[in-house]
């Protein structure tokens, strides 16, 4: 891993979520896009699309997910039993698939957060360091 | 429990997959269309929204195919894993055949002993609720498992408050006669309640009535299946029809018949092991003999446990009846125990040990299959690893990789189960065809034997664990050597050396269980001689034997001079025919089981009640000289001692040691318990002990009375022959046919025959073959996995030995390069075997007759067996190494 610098940052690819535009292979802290999705779906049931929005937007358009591989993961998370989908209608009046976070989601949101506070700490302390 | 969830999630997209991918469809249109209306509010074109929202959403195909791999079990992948495999084992065939060869054989072992355990120890009786039958008899000190008194019997049926139903059972043979002449069909007299006991429905009539009085109540038949068929042609109106059993020929015999009514039928899968093949069952006879003295034994016990009763409380109340009965009849009961113990124990207990014992070497047989088929797939992941890192730089994940070796070793697996288990179902047919028909007999169970459920689905785990086993190898292998590395042309060297460390493990692992197996197959193969040439005390060969049953019913005194004169008559006949040298009665042939004994007293000595339990034989005169047995002190008896004679008696060595230690024993006498007159008998002479016993067994302390003295219309006569002892005995049944065609014959055999083919000498033979066979599977699969070894070794090495030779190292040097490399090896895995075999011998040492498992010429023998064939598998690679021309291997360089 190289974080030397801010460059080296924005190369850095977050599953098929990306900071800026430019990252090729996901490879990189797999299931911060599940954390992210998780994350959003607690304010209330959405759609794909309304998930993709809304990273993008609460994130000042610094997170812009490859709006696709969204649901790959969703179709990951409901399988775990994290997250729910049932059919409702859209704000365009069309049917849509809305996902709605489970008991189980929600435990295991409280998991991932924690995981994620723990190592972003531990980069902290090395960037402040180095 | 969530893995569950996740599995039952699975399956229900597995059954949705059409709407599934419509509905995914449907959601990413729908998301695109949102996706390119936000852009057209903020000032795009629609087509420039649409190309842009396309391009925000990525490759939609992709995605589509990414969450479908995420839900669905992937069943186009492994089609084409399965595809890939096949292909791989067809451009292998010689790989393929030796791997599907060598763990089918192994599979083809542990399932078809496995079907032996099944049919013999889980599921043995065919029975409802078998878990509740127990045998139940007597016990004394010499013998764990006595058989009952009916005295006893009815007191006990009295008395417990452990079985819901408590039968007996005891064997009578009759005399039938036939068109063919008289023969003699082996029957069972059982008291009422003994089918219900057991729990078997009949197939057609009635069972025996329960409320009869057996002393008046009118005869009474049941007929086995079998005998219905063949004697009866499986008539339908057979219930209610008569049979005359009691044999004779002529009108001064018809006082000895008896017509007893067919009640029912047995149902063809009946069977009980104690009886072999009874044709007739009929109530216990209660009116005679044995049944009215309570120290008389000859039945046996069967009863049903009831509800909630174990089998440990309802032994422990049976002996507190039996001590009870002990206080009060201390005459007859002193000693007298009890003993309670499952049926289904009782019945295999014969067969549990050797069973076990081949199902522990059928699984080593296995072992060393697997090891060997692993280390081929080692071999091969090795020349594959080029093709594996091409695969995992091409993008192949580790899962898909390890799916692919998965789906290889599944389809190895298949092949070599199914080879298996078809070989294991054509043992299944033919291994009870070598065992004897008389054994076959007692081993009812055998005929239920099969692939049923329970053998397959041991089949299936067996199958299974091998697919692990070779899918963890190669997989280990690959994360061991970096996957870069194939790439490079370095494999040459470093990786070469992993693949020997551990190929060398493994076959030092081989070698090992190679030595268990050949001890194990060495010492039984040693018991077996021993048993054979046991120490019999007479000369059993041109010895032909067969059993005889003269009509006879009554046993006033007029019968037993008719007995004795037709006895004579039928001596003096046979005794005539060319080739015979001597002729003699017996009622137990010898070799055959202690037991038919007596309780002894001594004239003149002190007696306080105890019971001095010996065998007790009634031989003709010509018996001993017949036998040629061992006169120690004393006379043989003479033909003219008959019951107008005083009673004599010869005793053998054991007797004599036993009960006249440092006296001479002739011209004593011993009597019944009450010394009555009658019984009183004067030793007359000593023999050398005679084997009596079965051949594992001592024979106990033996007393031998004339026949002449209590002669009996059943026994066994003995004719010695100057040739071949088989080819009289045509003669011999054509002239006692001669003289009574009422006479019935049977088990017409020879001594030798007869002792080889006696449970003890078949259970040592069977054992000792089937793991001598094993041992000798095991013994080619380790010495070719070591040959594999020392191979790939030396095709490794040629560079170095090249440059060796180049430099000037002999070719006396090469060898020894090589073969020290093999001798470590083998001297490894001879010393873990040879440390494995003592601990292993001593788990069958129940099998293990005159030998101890430490023996040590076996354990020798067995090395130097293993060291040969080892040095000889490794010696052609040294050739092959010693061979290398030095210029042809630089050369290649």
């Amino acid at each position: 891993m190289c974080l030397g610098s801010q460059r080296a940052l924005d190369s850095l690819s977050l599953g098929n979520l990306y900071i800026s535009a430019m990252a090729k292979r996901p490879e990189l802290l797999p299931g911060t896009l599940d954390l992210l999705i998780l994350k959003t779906l607690t304010r209330a049931p959405l759609h794909g699309y309304g998930i993709a929005l809304a990273i993008k937007q609460v994130s000042d358009d610094v997170l812009v997910v490859e709006e696709g591989s969204l649901y790959p993961a969703l179709q990951r998370l409901l399988l775990k039993g994290w997250l729910k989908a049932e059919w409702k209608l859209s704000e365009t009046n069309r049917r849509a698939r809305y996902y709605t976070l489970t008991t189980a989601g929600r435990k295991q949101l409280g998991i991932e957060l924690s995981t994620y506070e723990l190592i972003t700490s531990a980069i902290g302390r090395v960037l402040q360091k180095a | 429990m969530s893995s569950v969830l996740h599995l039952l999630r699975k399956l229900g997209f597995l059954f949705r997959r059409n709407q599934y991918s419509n509905e995914l469809e449907e959601e990413m249109a729908h998301h695109r269309e949102l996706a390119q209306r936000r852009l057209v509010s903020e000032g795009m074109t629609a087509e420039e929204a649409r190309y842009a929202a396309q391009r925000q959403f990525g490759n939609s195909l992709r995605m589509k195919e990414q969450s479908r791999e995420t839900v669905t079990f992937q069943l186009e992948t492994a089609f084409q894993d399965l595809r890939y495999a096949l292909r791989q084992l067809r451009n292998k065939p010689g790989f393929a055949a030796t791997a599907i060869l060598v763990l089918g054989l192994g599979i083809c072992a542990s399932v078809a002993i496995f079907a032996f355990v099944d049919a013999a120890l889980l599921k043995p009786l065919p029975y409802p609720d078998p878990a509740r039958l127990v045998e139940v008899t007597e016990s004394i000190p010499m013998l764990p498992r006595a058989d009952l008194s009916y005295l006893d019997y009815l007191d006990w049926k009295r008395l417990n408050t452990v079985f819901s139903s408590f039968d007996v059972y005891t064997g009578a043979s009759n005399l039938l006669r036939t068109p063919t002449g008289t023969e003699m069909v082996s029957g069972e007299e059982v008291t009422a309640g003994f089918f219900r006991t057991l729990g078997v429905k009949l197939l057609m009539g009635h069972d025996f009535d329960p409320t009869a009085d057996p002393k008046t109540a009118q005869r009474t038949v049941i007929l086995s299946y079998a005998s219905w068929k063949k004697r009866f042609g499986g008539r339908k109106d057979i219930v209610g029809q008569t049979i005359t059993s009691g044999g004779g020929s002529d009108a001064s015999d018809s006082g000895l018949q008896a017509t007893s009514t067919i009640i029912g039928v047995l149902p063809q899968d009946f069977h009980f092991a104690f009886a072999g093949n009874a044709e007739f069952w009929s109530p216990l006879d209660v009116s005679m003999g044995c049944t009215l003295r309570r120290g008389c034994h000859n039945l046996r016990g069967v009863a049903r446990l009831k509800e909630g009763v174990t089998v440990q409380s309802a032994s422990a109340q049976m002996k507190t009846i039996a001590a009870d009965l002990e206080k009060q009849y201390p005459d007859s009961n002193r000693g007298q125990g009890a003993v309670v113990a499952s049926l289904s124990e009782v019945i295999a207990r014969n067969v549990r040990n050797v069973l076990l014992v081949l199902l522990g070497g059928a699984g080593l047989l296995l072992l060393i299959a697997c090891t060997n088929v692993s280390s081929l797939l080692l071999v091969r992941s090795e020349g594959r690893k080029r093709e594996i890192a091409i695969r995992g730089a091409l993008g192949a994940s580790q899962t898909r990789l390890v799916g692919q070796f998965i789906t290889e070793s599944l389809v190895l697996v298949a092949a070599a189960a199914a080879a298996g288990i078809g070989l294991a179902y054509l043992s299944i047919q033919l291994l009870p065809r070598l065992i004897p028909p008389e054994s076959l007999e007692e081993m009812p169970y055998l005929n239920g034997m099969g692939l049923n459920w329970r053998v397959l689905a041991f089949a299936a785990a067996v199958g299974l664990l091998a697919a692990l086993l070779f899918t963890l190898t190669p997989v280990a292998r690959v994360r061991w050597a970096r996957l870069q590395e194939g790439l490079t042309e370095a494999s040459r060297g470093s990786a070469g050396t992993t693949w020997r460390r551990l190929g060398a493990n493994l076959v030092v692992l081989e070698l090992g269980i190679a030595i268990v197996l050949l001890a194990g197959a060495g010492l039984l193969g040693r018991s077996l001689h021993r048993l054979l040439h046991v120490e019999l005390g007479f000369q059993p060969d041109h010895l032909a034997m067969l059993e005889i049953a003269m009509p006879n019913r009554h046993m006033s005194d007029a019968d037993n001079e008719r007995l004795v004169a037709l006895d004579r008559q039928l001596i003096a006949r046979v005794s005539s025919l060319p080739g015979v040298v001597s002729v003699a009665a017996s009622m137990q042939p010898p070799v055959t089981s202690n037991g038919n004994t007596a309780w002894i007293r001594f004239v003149g000595r002190p007696y306080n009640g105890e019971h001095n339990e010996v065998n007790q034989r009634d031989v003709s005169s010509e018996f001993f000289s017949t036998v040629k047995a061992k006169l120690l002190r004393g006379r043989y008896f003479s033909d003219a001692e008959d019951s107008s004679k005083p009673g004599v008696v010869i005793i053998n060595q054991a007797l004599a040691r036993k009960y006249f230690p440092g006296e001479d024993p002739l011209g004593k006498k011993i009597g019944d318990l009450e010394l009555s007159p009658k019984s009183l008998a004067e030793i007359i002479g000593v023999v050398d002990d005679i084997r009596e016993s079965s051949l594992d067994t001592e024979t106990w302390p033996t007393i031998y009375q004339p026949y002449n003295q209590s002669p009996d219309s059943y026994f066994s006569l003995l004719v010695r022959t100057s040739g071949d002892e088989n080819s009289v005995l045509p003669e011999v049944v054509k002239a006692i046919h001669q003289i009574n065609s009422g006479i019935a014959t049977r088990n017409e055999t020879t001594m030798l025959a007869a002792i080889n083919n006696s449970p003890t000498a078949y259970i040592h033979r069977s054992s000792a073959w089937l793991v001598g066979g094993f041992a000798a599977l095991a013994l080619l699969l380790s010495v070719v996995g070591l040959y594999g070894v020392i191979a790939y070794s030396v095709n490794q090495r040629t560079r170095e030995i090249g440059v060796r030779m180049a430099l000037g190292a002999e070719r006396m040097a090469v060898y020894k390069l090589i073969l020290k490399e093999a001798g470590w090896l083998v001297l490894l895995g001879t010393a873990l075997g040879l440390l494995c075999a003592v601990p292993a011998g001593s788990l069958m040492r129940n099998l293990l007759f005159g030998v101890r498992a430490w023996d040590l010429p076996t354990l020798l023998s067995v090395a130097a067996i293993l060291a040969f064939s080892a040095m000889l598998a490794s010696y052609l690679p040294a050739r092959r190494a010693a061979s290398v021309n030095p210029v042809d291997v630089l050369r290649a360089e």
